[in-house]
């Protein structure tokens, strides 16, 4: 399942580690929420980059003390109609500051990539390569939005007003 | 009438590449249907009995003359020269094919027109009062506030994928024509005390398997915070909205199970906590919309015009102008109801034909201005009282100026199991054999205000259960059924109906409702006294006796 | 009548056949014999049982391109071995509309 993040097919320098399974000392790794809830504080603190999936039928809030130490926080798509993970997302980047990588998995597909960019995700892990390789052309179907995210993007009701002063100024 | 300018099209335009493309991947095999579907229903593609159904969004029941043109010429090119309008001021294409909707779209877009979110599981066509602007008494046209709203909620990247579909309602008048009780999200524009717009919203309301008059959330929210509160009700819903059931995945669920307390204080965290800056209104984001909306340069006519004094000898013309022409805000204005309900005709429908005949008419007698209302007819806002005569020959000429606004025979109902693939029975037939039984109009008038509302199953897309008289259509041992209910109300008295007694056969439904009718002849205080007074007044016993006595 | 797009388990009690709608212009098809689709209910494969209606509506569902919303649909079979839909959800989709369209004034 290929990894997209800036824009192109990378490898993923995350190890998925089950549940069962030893954690690494080093390394950078990706542990599920309740495991890394269980022992938050040391695994915070490990030497290699820590990265959590969490849920996305829980309240990240019990994930915010940690968030300036997680290199990465995966937000699940269990079906792309299911969109919770959109709102957890804008919560994180938003109202607490995530500057980390915020991953996308699930059932990612091509037709959602513009609406996960502007809820904050930078990283995705795409079901097909075919998407993974239209990425970039995908993200440059809309140069309109009508509504203001965290991402930075203008919206149209801003536009319109800028161009307002910018005529009124010209006179 | 909001003018989209060249921001407003550039997505209309970048949406409808983007569906070319996703139908593209669909007939190539690319995207699985289990991938597809959501993406048309987005579009407003649904897939019914015989063919694909293609329901186009007509914001706040506003149209052009060259938007309802355009409308005509999708009917002839791409369907079968006919569309269907909605009870929440929508239109509707029964036999499109998937592979030409791409072109379809992009002719509609060319004047403004999209399908975008008009089904799935995100936030509907922001319904309004199709008197906005020109009803007398109304505190401020509310489709600036819709306008706001559909810009808000157009692919929002957050709300797109919600537990389920949501739909909003917005008035501005005491009598509620928008029905904002039994909307996801109903807003009642009024001003404080201290002359500020704002809005009484309420959160719950949905017709469907299991119906709610909606609850206040918050009786008074400023119109500066209307986007930022909304924000906070649909993350509330998205993250805690049931998906395990599709049948308790309405937000109306949510607010049943949590109570309207618990609920409202969810709502009020999350918008504590919000950082609302960008999302507030200030006064020139309001008026920047605000004047993209044109009026019409009324001009200074008289109250009684010479042709109207003329006219009133006309006993046709007379019965038609107290029945369709309602008072307009503007001295010697008025609005006049084009009713889509012929006798023996199915509720709702419009030919190419009329389409551009009436699109002429708005022309010549209305501003170019048309409206959608969600009793399923149209309206012209603005048409002068002195051409009132004279556009009353040619809509009776086109067949839309039935008297029958309002009346026994201006039924309400969904296309059924005709076309629909979710229905247990049919509801155009039904209309239609009723329109025949009270197709007298002096009868009709005797009667007076009478909404009959028709759905073919229970998801109630025609809205039964706020009929004064509701028509449920359901299957018992594969045959059709109707259980009939009275007494509900759409408006600020917004109730659902009782039901009669038990369901009766197809064949008897008409019978039946000409029963109830009669009973309330018979037991009605006074001449003037409405049905559903009369139904308030007594209850349903006197009817049920009377109805199923020799049943 | 209830959608059979509801339909859960499949219990086949009449002669039944499998139908859809075809993808690129939604009319409505039928499964045939030869692993096919025809627009006509005359060529349309019956299936008795239910084994034979699973496999058959397997088959269909396996089309994802070509067709969508496969299910199982009950027919009567005439004197004279002529098909006819089995009820009027069904004689709606092959007859078209119970009621006429709209014409002009």
């Amino acid at each position: 399942m290929p990894l997209v993040k800036n824009g192109k097919v990378s490898g993923d320098a995350f190890v998925h580690v089950a549940d069962d399974a030893e954690i690494p000392t080093d390394g950078a790794v990706l542990i599920s929420a309740a495991r890394f809830l269980a022992d938050a504080e040391a695994l915070s603190r490990r030497l290699g980059k820590t990265g959590v999936i969490w849920p996305n039928n829980r309240d990240v809030d019990d994930l915010v003390p940690y968030l300036d130490r997680l290199a990465v926080v995966a937000l699940v798509f269990p079906t792309f109609r299911d969109g919770r993970a959109y709102s957890q997302a804008r919560l994180l980047r938003e109202r607490y500051h995530y500057r980390g990588e915020l991953r996308a998995t699930g059932q990612v597909l091509r037709d959602q990539f513009v609406f996960m960019l502007r809820a904050g995700f930078d990283a995705f892990e795409v079901k097909k390569d075919s998407d993974a390789e239209a990425f970039v052309s995908t993200v440059k179907r809309y140069s309109v939005f009508y509504q203001p995210t965290g991402d930075g993007r203008v919206t149209a009701l801003h536009r319109r007003m800028q161009q307002r002063h910018s005529e009124s100024a010209a006179q | 009438m909001y003018a989209y300018d060249e921001i407003d099209r550039t997505l209309i335009n970048e949406r409808v590449s983007e569906f070319r493309d996703q139908v593209k991947r669909r007939l190539s095999g690319e995207l699985t249907e289990d991938e597809f579907k959501m993406l048309r229903l987005q579009n407003g593609v649904y897939l019914q009995l015989h063919a694909y159904m293609f329901r186009v969004a007509i914001p706040y029941g506003t149209l052009s003359s060259n938007q309802l043109r355009r409308l005509a010429h999708v009917a002839r090119r791409y369907d079968r020269g006919y569309g269907h309008f909605t009870t929440r001021q929508n239109i509707q294409f029964n036999w499109i094919k998937l592979a030409e909707l791409p072109d379809a779209l992009a002719d509609l877009a060319e004047v403004g027109i999209h399908a975008m979110q008009t089904s799935g599981n995100n936030t509907r066509n922001v319904t309004s009062d199709q008197w906005a602007g020109v009803a007398p008494g109304e505190i401020e046209d509310p489709r600036i506030w819709s306008e706001l709203l559909r810009q808000y909620t157009t692919l929002h990247p957050e709300f797109s994928f919600l537990p389920r579909k949501f739909k909003f309602a917005i008035t501005a008048s005491a009598h509620d024509r928008a029905a904002i009780k039994v909307h996801d999200i109903g807003l009642r524009l009024h001003k404080n005390a201290e002359g500020e717009t704002g809005f009484e919203v309420l959160v719950g309301g949905g017709l469907g398997r299991t119906p709610f008059i909606g609850k206040t959330i918050r009786p008074y929210v400023a119109g500066r915070d209307l986007l930022s509160y909304v924000e906070a009700i649909l993350r509330v819903y998205n993250q805690y909205g049931r998906r395990d059931n599709i049948y308790k995945a309405r937000i109306k669920i949510l607010v049943h199970e949590l109570g309207i307390e618990k609920f409202a204080k969810e709502v009020e965290d999350e918008w504590q906590q919000m950082d609302k800056s960008d999302l507030t209104l200030d006064h020139a984001m309001v008026e920047e919309i605000r004047s993209r909306f044109s009026y019409p340069a009324y001009e200074k006519l008289p109250h009684m015009p010479d042709e109207l004094k003329k006219a009133a000898h006309d006993s046709q013309f007379e019965a038609w102008r107290k029945n369709s022409v309602a008072p307009h805000k503007v001295t010697g204005y008025s609005i006049v109801t084009l009713s889509l309900k012929p006798i023996g005709g199915p509720p709702g429908d419009a030919t190419a034909d009329q389409m551009d005949a009436i699109a002429d008419l708005a022309d010549k007698y209305s501003f170019g201005e048309i409206r959608v209302g969600h009793e399923q007819n149209l309206a012209l806002p603005h048409v002068a009282k002195r051409d009132l005569p004279v556009l009353w020959k040619a809509l009776d000429k086109i067949g839309v100026a039935t008297p029958n606004v309002n009346l026994v025979t201006d039924i309400i109902a969904c296309p059924g199991l005709d076309y629909c693939s979710l229905a247990n029975a049919r509801s155009i037939p039904i209309a239609q054999e009723l329109t025949h039984r009270f197709a007298n109009h002096d009868t009709a008038n005797m009667i007076g205000r009478l909404h009959i509302n028709i759905s073919g199953c229970i998801n109630a897309c025609g809205h039964h259960h706020v009929g004064h008289i509701g028509i449920l259509g359901v299957e018992k041992n594969g045959e059709e059924f109707y259980q009939i209910t009275i007494g509900g109300r759409a408006d600020e008295h917004a109730e659902v109906g009782t039901l009669v007694g038990p369901a009766v056969p197809y064949a008897d439904v008409a019978d039946v409702v000409e029963d109830i009718v009669e009973a309330y002849l018979a037991l009605r205080a006074r001449p003037d006294e409405l049905f559903v007074d009369t139904v308030k007044r007594l209850g349903v016993e006197p009817f049920r006796e009377r109805v199923y006595a020799t049943r | 009548m209830t959608s059979p797009l509801e339909q859960k388990k499949i219990k086949v009690t009449r002669p039944s056949v499998v139908t859809a709608n075809r993808t690129w212009d939604g009319i409505v098809i039928y499964r045939t014999a030869s692993k096919g689709w025809s627009a006509d209910l005359s060529d349309a494969a019956i299936v008795r049982t239910s084994d034979d209606a699973r496999a058959l509506l397997a088959e269909a569902i396996a089309d994802d391109v070509g067709a969508i919303g496969a299910y199982i649909a009950p027919v009567d079979i005439g004197s004279s071995g002529e098909i006819e839909p089995g009820n009027l959800r069904e004689h709606i989709r092959s007859e078209g509309l119970t009621i006429g369209l709209p014409v002009p004034a």
